[in-house]
């Protein structure tokens, strides 16, 4: 069965060993008993792709699950009632992003009674059509729970499309503090490979592999006995090494190839999941229920309670960030997803979303900045980068504007996974720079299509003005010559009048 | 509390690494060979270590203020030190203060701050000062005396000894004497034979314990082997720059000696002698000055190899180490701009690889 990943020859390049923090949370059961926030803020936009379009107005009584914003365009995502209640408005609020800046939100005040929209759930979803799969997973709103937040009903159909053989189940979960895949492991193995099952079918692919870190040993064997009943699903250990939860990273290390640059693992006929998108795929398809709610880590050594624990989409980070006893004073940085690649947010107020995989309440000892110093080219970044960058080459370009110097030091091949800045001696915020220039770059080439529209612009006006010019010549001659030849024959006829 | 009005970019964690624990660790390393010179030349050499290691951080702090740098918070990541620590090491036990203080000047001033500072610098400043010295003072560069056991009372007194790197020696001629390469150079070049020249004046033993003449300290190698190998063990270092520049050497005396033993230095005395052990481990590895990659970095150390195998051999100067290493440090930024790392899905040349299904 595994006859396509025998030549592999597992290989590793670059990554660090971070400090895991996972022992805060992993051995504690996830926690439901999380009380239902009087008001939720639902974004219309937690998917990559266009946001959601409301179909509810405000005042309207909505149920549990109910629709309240279908997707729109090929790339989109539906937002459901996390709860039932009253829409008290639909207007713009903070978006849960390093800006803050507004984003337009749904907002619903619970009703306490938590009653369940009626579902129409398939019998057996393993029998049905593969595309009524891909519908269903769409319309229940899921999307990459990993933090990528991709709507997943589209990678199915292209992976069907593609003909993809392998679908991988990412439950690396590399980045540290984060458990929530973990717990959700150990404490529901069978629903999860019931939806790899699921996907699967869906897929139209012979196999799949479920990929842990073997940090996660408790996991692991849940899983594995979870899969025991199934040939055609293999639980396996992966080195505890991030980001080994990079897709790119972990296809290199289990099938020894790979992928293009440029291309997508479909190509190679690999489609990646993330583990508790399966988990929420079991749960649309065996009962109908859409996405709703998500376990999220609560981490950092400013929480004084650190858990795991399921809250329903739209709460606001500051609401579990006091369930779970955070002191804020000692709070040095308020962090949404893992410490590696999560994002620095600037206030709590801030509503949890369908990619929220962690919150994390870090003090100065955990984060540790340090200021900038001279960079002494140690090449620690270039051993550490994953991706066979230059990242010390790029800094020093960027540093002086060189950013074409830099794409060609691979710029544009940098995922950001931050593993250059975690080792760096100096200090040197790394991915800072490179997210800068990646931003500018694309400025620039926004401003260069600009400069060449208007370029162009003037250019046809200046066209248009000659032609006009030239018209207007031509005409003035033509009458000239009209008048000349009508005085001809005027002085013509008077002579002829006086020579007859 | 939190600092909202600057938000920063991942990563939120970091790991304990600073340039002041790596340079610090660099100083442990050298620690016991250095002890061990002092040991065997006397008072004069460790006059001679603090007013070399003195002098450089003076230099560094006053080019820091013309600069405009903070001072205090730049001294802190002991790269001066350092430098200053690496002169005094290549220096001859018993040269006058002002040869450890023209050094010093040379390598910070010269060598590290015209470039910009920490990081910025083409040559390596220790080498830059000691090639430098070597050129412009070679009477004082080249005087080399004989070492005695420990606190023996052939050691020259305190007194003594402040006389000597204060104010010079009264009898060079009847204590100083050739290092084994200098010997060497002057008896081939006088067409005596090798194995018969060497005859009594050296033992293996002595040489790789380090109790002949020679610099400061360059002398003790299982010393300088045992902090090589503790800094490879730390990942301060990487092994292909020493391997590749130890092997080169290694193969190539190796090859000559067997060719012809009469003209060419067997390799135990090349690996033995001078500045080889000091330069693979704690010079050719110098970070701003090699390449970034694993296959630079032992084009670099093989670069070293020939060029210093050459230079005893054939050139007109006894030891090679610094100018070999002077020389490949000018072709760094060459072997960084052609060999660099694949990168992922992409192949040698950056082009996309090709889908394999």
């Amino acid at each position: 069965m595994l006859s396509f990943f025998k030549k592999a020859k597992p290989t590793i390049r670059g990554g660090v060993h971070a400090t895991e923090h996972k022992s805060e949370t992993s051995g504690k059961p996830i926690v439901y008993s999380f009380p239902l926030p009087a008001k939720l803020y639902i974004p219309l936009q937690q998917h990559v792709g266009k946001p959601a379009e409301p179909l509810i107005k405000v005042g309207d009584h909505v149920l549990k699950g109910q629709l309240l914003a279908y997707s729109q365009g090929a790339i989109s995502a539906p937002v459901h009632a996390p709860t039932s209640g009253i829409i008290v408005d639909v207007s713009e609020y903070p978006a849960p992003h390093p800006s803050a800046l507004p984003i337009r939100t749904v907002v619903l005040a619970s009703d306490g009674q938590e009653k369940w929209q009626k579902f129409s759930p398939v019998n057996d979803p393993l029998t049905i059509d593969p595309e009524e799969i891909s519908l269903r997973v769409g319309a229940a709103g899921i999307v990459g729970l990993g933090g990528a937040t991709f709507p997943s009903a589209v990678k199915l159909s292209q992976g069907r499309k593609n003909k993809v053989h392998t679908l991988l189940i990412n439950a690396g979960e590399c980045e540290p503090y984060l458990t929530c895949d973990d717990r959700l492991m150990q404490e529901r193995p069978e629903k999860i490979i019931d939806g790899v099952r699921i996907m699967l079918h869906g897929l139209g692919a012979t196999q799949a592999i479920i990929a842990l870190e073997d940090n996660k040993e408790q996991a692991f064997l849940a899983m594995q006995t979870a899969a025991q009943p199934y040939p055609n699903v293999t639980v396996m250990q992966v080195p505890t090494r991030y980001p080994m939860g990079w897709d790119r990273q972990m296809i290199r290390y289990i099938t020894g190839k790979e992928v293009p640059a440029g291309s997508r693992s479909t190509d190679m006929g690999i489609l990646l999941h993330n583990v508790g998108t399966a988990y929420a795929v079991h749960k649309a398809l065996r009962t109908g229920q859409p996405l709703i709610s998500r376990v999220v880590t609560i981490s950092g050594s400013a929480v004084k309670n650190p858990m795991n624990v399921e809250v329903p989409i739209g709460t606001l980070i500051s609401e579990v960030l006091d369930f779970c006893g955070v002191d804020l004073e000692k709070t040095q940085r308020l962090v949404m997803g893992g410490p590696m690649m999560g994002e620095a947010l600037p206030h709590p107020a801030v509503p949890i979303v369908k990619g929220t995989s962690g919150i994390l309440a870090l003090a100065e000892n955990e984060i540790k900045t340090g200021t900038e110093q001279a960079c002494i080219r140690c090449g620690s970044c270039v051993s550490a980068c994953p991706a066979g960058l230059l990242p010390l080459e790029m800094m020093s370009r960027i540093k002086n504007n060189q950013l074409d110097a830099a794409v060609g030091f691979g710029l544009k091949d940098c995922i950001s996974c931050g593993s250059c800045s975690y080792v760096c001696p100096s200090n040197i915020p790394l991915v800072h720079y490179f997210k800068y220039a990646s931003g500018e770059l694309i400025a620039r080439q926004q401003a260069q299509h600009k400069t060449e529209q208007t370029k162009r612009l003037m250019h046809d006006k200046q066209a248009r003005l000659e032609r006009i010019r030239l018209q207007q010549e031509e005409e003035m001659r033509q009458m000239q010559m009209e008048k000349q030849q009508r005085e001809l024959a005027k002085a013509q006829a008077a002579e002829a009048e006086i020579t007859s | 509390m939190m600092n909202r009005a600057k938000l920063n970019s991942s990563p939120h964690a970091k790991a304990d690494s600073a340039v002041s624990v790596i340079m610090r660790q660099v100083l442990m390393a050298l620690g016991p060979a250095t002890l061990f010179g002092i040991c065997i030349y006397g008072w004069p050499a460790l006059f001679l270590f603090i007013i070399t290691v003195t002098a450089a951080v003076m230099f560094e702090a006053w080019c820091l203020r013309l600069a405009g740098k903070p001072v205090k918070a730049t001294l802190q990541d002991y790269s001066a030190v350092l430098t200053g620590w690496l002169i005094a090491m290549t220096l001859p036990p018993y040269a006058p203060w002002w040869i450890g203080v023209v050094g010093a000047g040379l390598a910070i001033v010269v060598g590290k701050h015209v470039y910009g500072g920490l990081g910025q610098n083409l040559f390596n400043p220790a080498m830059l000062a000691r090639v430098g010295l070597l050129i412009a003072f070679p009477v004082e560069m080249t005087t080399w005396v004989q070492p005695h056991p420990w606190f023996s009372s052939a050691l020259p007194g305190f007194v003594e000894s402040l006389r000597i790197t204060f104010i010079g020696m009264d009898n060079i001629d009847a204590v100083s004497g050739a290092t084994l390469l200098g010997h060497v150079k002057t008896e081939l070049s006088q067409n005596h034979l090798l194995p018969h020249s060497l005859d009594g004046l050296f033992d293996m033993a002595n040489v790789w314990l380090g109790l002949m003449r020679g610099s400061l300290g360059e002398g003790c190698l299982p010393l300088l082997l045992v902090s090589g190998f503790w800094l490879l063990n730390k990942g301060v270092i990487r092994w292909y720059t020493p391997i590749s520049l130890l092997g080169t050497v290694f193969m190539l005396a190796t090859m000559f000696n067997i060719y012809d033993p009469e003209h060419y230095l067997s390799p135990l005395l090349h690996l033995g002698s001078g500045a080889l052990i000091l330069t693979s481990f704690f010079i050719a590895t110098d970070y701003v000055t090699s390449p970034q990659t694993p296959f630079g970095q032992i084009i670099f150390g093989c670069g070293c190899g020939v060029l210093i195998f050459v230079i005893r051999t054939w050139g007109s100067y006894p030891e090679g180490a610094g100018f070999a290493v002077l020389l490949m440090n000018s072709v760094t930024p060459l072997i960084d701009h052609y060999i660099r790392p694949r990168i992922y899905g992409r192949d040698h040349k950056g082009k996309p690889l090709e889908v394999v299904d």
